[in-house]
């Protein structure tokens, strides 16, 4: 239940908050019309506005502003129809202006609301604001052992910043937050939310006070964490390790802290003192955002149905289970594969196929849903052919296994390999017989009440049929001929 | 036919249409001009050489039938914040040492699509911070205007170089910057037409930014008809920059009608102030009449706020430019001065590439955005910069153009109030209430003072408005008859 730090002086609960960083899917940067794909060589994707040359002045991209709207309609959040660019002022060489055009005092996006789906039930966490802001470079410091090199690529990049309030209270509640936040981006298509490029990264705000303590600690700031893992574990160890000081007399100084995943802790980047003076002021070379209702309106019509929507759907329309639900609803690609397979079968059917047989197989090959070797339809295909008795769901994992390996259609397969289900009484009965008839000695032991050998004949049964004979039908013929 | 250095650029578009003489003569005169006149410091980088090859094309052109735009072969100078392709570009200032732009500004571009020529590129201050032009790594500039008293006079300031060479004939129209008052005053200190532009009219797509919100182009020019021939050219919609107003550019040139009858001059009182010298006044009260004479009508306004003005921008301005310099910091190009580790690198290189002045507004810029002073200095300022803006609208209800003095006096000699900053910012005292409130304005030549140094009037209107201005100013200057020429112009021809 809820996460509890047992200390020699009570119970500590942690409180933590969530920053995370989102770079927003669009062709061209926020400011300028560089390209923003992944990998490219160093360099090279960098225009006149990325690089602060003199006299280059930032124009909005408007597909960010769209994009930013669309997520926080996503949220249900607060859009703010007037909203403001600022300077955030601080000297570093992969940020060649000299300050981050953010958003400071007026952001695009206000409150709104996520809701986690928490083995105790649903979590409501707020999402105090989301704002737009320039990504900067990147400082590569392992090319030459005296000087850093600066790759402008990511200079400028559009990012949003969505901020929550202090309501999670445990890394499990972390790491689900992070993963629905996530799935309802890549829902709407703002943001990939590919974690390892570096798409969707996160800070932590995290304090720690004893159990029933009204009034929040001072916390501590880890800087970007770059996967859900690795935002748990930090947390996890910030926490112990503020207990650990309080517990010892000490106090939390505010600061900023760097998670080492190798060495798995966290350690001091600076402190309070040391902390940044920004020197936010309006950016006076953009004008402020200026929206009418009608652009929300619009963007707001064209949402497509969101994770917990659909997860009720699934539920309600569908019969699932609140858990298969979960699952299937994470992540918007597989909610999309399951439905196309569920619509033309059996839909709970067809959600133990994705969940049980297919994730093992995508597990065990490393692939992504949309890397499937069997398509939703083939699948979808396979799960009709057994809720309607043409083959039986053992036969059904041998045909899966060559949909993988070979590929086609199930049908077809069943048909060249013959290996449709028998469903016809007089035969399956004429098999019966000859069975009786070759072992008078264990008819013999059922008739006297060893009941045990139905299962002997079950087996006899398949065998002879090469597993095809409708098990359903054989147990109660045998059942009727053996009395 | 006139010695071509002294015609006019509307005279010398009538004699290049006519074929009187070709571009490329046109232009070695003032090639030959500039040379002759390097003690004046106009000049940071003289481009003879892509001026000679603008001007040929430009003959070619024309020979061929097919002139340009209304500037083509008309050789003109383009102060030193206006990146230029392919030419050296300094703002002034040593830290953008060997700094070569790859590209051209928006202003400079749209006059060489009208054809214009490119002599050079002018001195300024240090990054248009300064009233004198005395703040220019390149060293100060000569007001070709002087007194026998042995000393040189500033040519005022930013804009010191474009002023100098216009009114020492070295060009025939110049582009300047004005922020606070960067293009009006050093027209007034050279007896020369400085205008400054409603805020958006021209692009500021590079141009190396002081004051983001303040910055505007404009044209600096012998006659009022000049600088709307140039404004024409230079002004226009750019979505490079999100502050440029999408507006049709009307033609200024023909706006000059001579008819200002009924129209309302105001004059503010607060303009009045404790100490201005008689000669500046005298001068105002006649500019007055002359207006009057001509059928305008003088209203006497009030704009209580004035005393703020100067104060508000020396808050404003610094802030922005302690952020819009920032990013000069011997990373990418420019002057690098190396340091044992990042930060010394970068106090080295801003310590050795940035002037006193330049320093002193980048701290003062620094401080008033600081947690703890923000709310005192910037927000403060920025409530006054609108009280200022509403009271100027106000006024705009019931006058038509307001007349006031460009600048407190007349140019003062090089080393004079250099170590009162206060005592230079004041300079820019009847200036800068129209660039906070983004105001069209215009410095016209309108008198000596009693030691025979040029004075100017000064002219404001409402937002995109410049018609009347240039009309008033049309009727101004006809009637202040103002013949006067530079002592230098006077020992050199």
């Amino acid at each position: 239940m809820s996460y509890i730090l047992e200390g020699e002086t009570g119970e500590w609960e942690v409180v933590i908050g969530l920053e995370v960083h989102a770079q927003i899917m669009s062709k061209a940067k926020l400011f300028s019309g560089a390209a923003t794909e992944f990998g490219a060589a160093p360099n090279t994707q960098v225009s006149l506005v990325d690089a602060a040359m003199p006299g280059m002045l930032p124009v909005i991209n408007k597909i960010c502003i769209e994009q930013a709207v669309r997520t926080g309609l996503g949220l249900n959040a607060k859009i703010n129809l007037r909203s403001v660019f600022e300077r955030k002022n601080y000297f570093y060489p992969d940020l060649p202006q000299g300050y981050q055009i953010s958003q400071f005092q007026e952001p695009i996006v206000g409150e709104g609301i996520v809701t986690l789906d928490m083995p105790e039930g649903p979590r409501e966490i707020g999402i105090e604001r989301l704002h737009m802001e320039q990504d900067a470079g990147k400082s590569l410091h392992d090319q030459d052992p005296n000087l850093t090199f600066i790759d402008l690529n990511r200079s400028g990049i559009a990012l949003m910043e969505i901020v929550s309030n202090p309501d999670l209270r445990s890394p499990a509640e972390a790491g689900e937050y992070i993963l629905k936040l996530r799935a309802i981006l890549r829902y709407l298509g703002t943001c990939d939310g590919n974690m390892e490029q570096g798409s969707l990264r996160c800070d932590a705000n995290v304090s720690v006070r004893i159990r029933g303590e009204v009034a929040l600690r001072t916390r501590t700031e880890i800087k970007n964490i770059n996967s859900v893992r690795f935002v748990m574990a930090a947390i996890e160890h910030e926490a112990r390790r503020q207990v650990d000081i309080y517990e010892n007399g000490g106090s939390i100084i505010q600061e900023t802290r760097l998670y080492d995943a190798d060495k798995d802790e966290t350690r001091s980047m600076r402190s309070k003192e040391e902390a940044h003076d920004y020197r936010y002021f309006p950016d006076p070379d953009l004008l402020p955002i200026v929206l009418d209702q009608e652009f929300v309106d619009d963007i707001k019509a064209t949402l497509p149905e969101l994770p917990d929507v659909k997860k009720s759907r699934f539920i309600n329309d569908f019969g699932l289970s609140a858990d298969d639900a979960t699952t299937l609803i994470s992540d918007v690609e597989i909610a999309n594969f399951f439905e196309s397979a569920a619509i033309i079968s059996e839909p709970k059917l067809a959600a133990n196929w994705v969940i049980h047989e297919l994730f093992a197989i995508l597990n065990r090959d490393g692939l992504s849903i949309a890397k499937s070797p069997v398509s939703s339809v083939n699948l979808g295909k396979l799960v009709g052919l057994i809720a309607d008795n043409t083959i039986s769901g053992r036969i059904a994992k041998d045909v899966f296994e060559i949909m993988i390996n070979e590929g086609g259609d199930p049908a077809s397969i069943i048909e060249d390999k013959g290996l449709k289900q028998i469903t016809n009484t007089s035969e399956i009965e004429g098999m019966i017989d000859e069975l009786i008839d070759a072992n008078p000695e264990q008819t013999q032991q059922y008739r006297e009440g060893n009941i045990k050998v139905a299962g002997w004949f079950v087996g006899q049964m398949m065998t002879a049929s090469s597993g095809k004979a409708n098990p359903q039908m054989v147990n109660e013929l045998l059942k009727k001929k053996l009395s | 036919m006139n010695n071509l250095n002294d015609i006019t650029l509307a005279e010398a578009r009538d004699g290049l249409s006519r074929g009187d003489y070709t571009s490329v003569e046109l232009t070695e005169a003032h090639i030959r001009a500039i040379e002759a006149a390097r003690d004046l410091n106009s000049f940071i980088t003289e481009t003879p050489n892509v001026a000679l090859e603008r001007a040929k094309a430009s003959d070619v052109r024309r020979a061929g039938g097919n002139p340009l735009g209304g500037l083509d072969g008309i050789p003109i100078a383009a102060k030193d914040l206006f990146c230029t392709e392919g030419v050296k570009t300094t703002a002034g200032s040593h830290i953008l040492d060997g700094f070569i732009p790859p590209y051209e500004s928006t202003v400079t571009q749209n006059l060489r699509n009208a054809g214009a020529v490119m002599l050079g590129k002018t001195n300024m201050d240090e990054f248009a911070m300064g009233s004198a032009n005395i703040t220019s790594y390149f060293g100060a500039v000569k007001n070709p205007w002087s007194i026998d008293d042995g000393k040189d006079r500033v040519p005022g300031g930013s804009s010191g170089g474009s002023a100098a060479a216009i009114a020492a004939h070295l060009a025939i129209a110049a582009t300047g910057s004005d922020t606070g008052g960067s293009i009006r005053q050093p027209a007034s200190f050279t007896g020369i037409v400085g205008m400054k532009p409603t805020y958006g009219r021209c692009s500021r797509w590079g141009m190396v930014a002081f004051a983001s919100s303040l910055d505007q182009a404009g044209p600096m020019t012998r006659t009022v008809q000049d600088a709307a021939i140039m404004l024409k050219f230079m002004a226009g919609y750019d979505p490079k920059d999100s502050t440029s107003i999408n507006k049709t550019i009307p033609d200024f040139e023909s706006a000059m009608n001579g008819n200002i009858k009924g129209l309302r001059i105001g004059i503010p009182t607060e303009y009045r102030l404790d100490g201005l010298s008689s000669e500046v006044d005298n001068l105002w009260k006649q500019g007055v009449d002359l207006l009057k004479q001509a059928g305008a009508e003088p209203v006497e306004i009030s704009l209580p706020h004035t005393k703020y003005a100067l104060p508000t921008y020396y808050i404003v301005a610094p802030a922005e430019a302690s952020s819009n310099l920032a990013r000069y910091d011997g990373v990418r190009y420019g002057l690098r001065v190396p340091g044992d580790s990042l930060d010394e690198m970068y106090e080295n290189t801003r310590g050795a590439g940035f002037g006193k002045e330049v320093r002193r507004r980048i701290m003062i810029g620094t401080y008033v955005l600081s947690a703890g002073y923000y709310d005192a200095y910037y927000v403060k300022a920025m409530k006054l910069r609108t009280l200022i803006l509403q009271e100027f609208q106000q006024a705009f209800e019931s006058v038509d153009v307001m007349l006031t003095p460009t600048a407190p006096s007349a140019a003062f000699a090089i080393g004079e109030r250099m170590d009162d900053p206060i005592q230079m910012y004041l300079n820019d005292v009847f200036t800068v209430p129209a660039s906070l409130a983004g105001l069209p304005a215009i410095s016209v030549p309108s008198g000596l003072s009693g030691d025979g140094l040029p004075l100017g009037l000064h002219l404001i209107t409402k937002p995109f408005d410049e018609e009347t201005l240039f009309r008033v100013a049309g009727v101004l200057e006809e009637a202040v008859k103002f013949t006067a020429q530079p002592s230098y112009l006077r020992g050199f021809s």
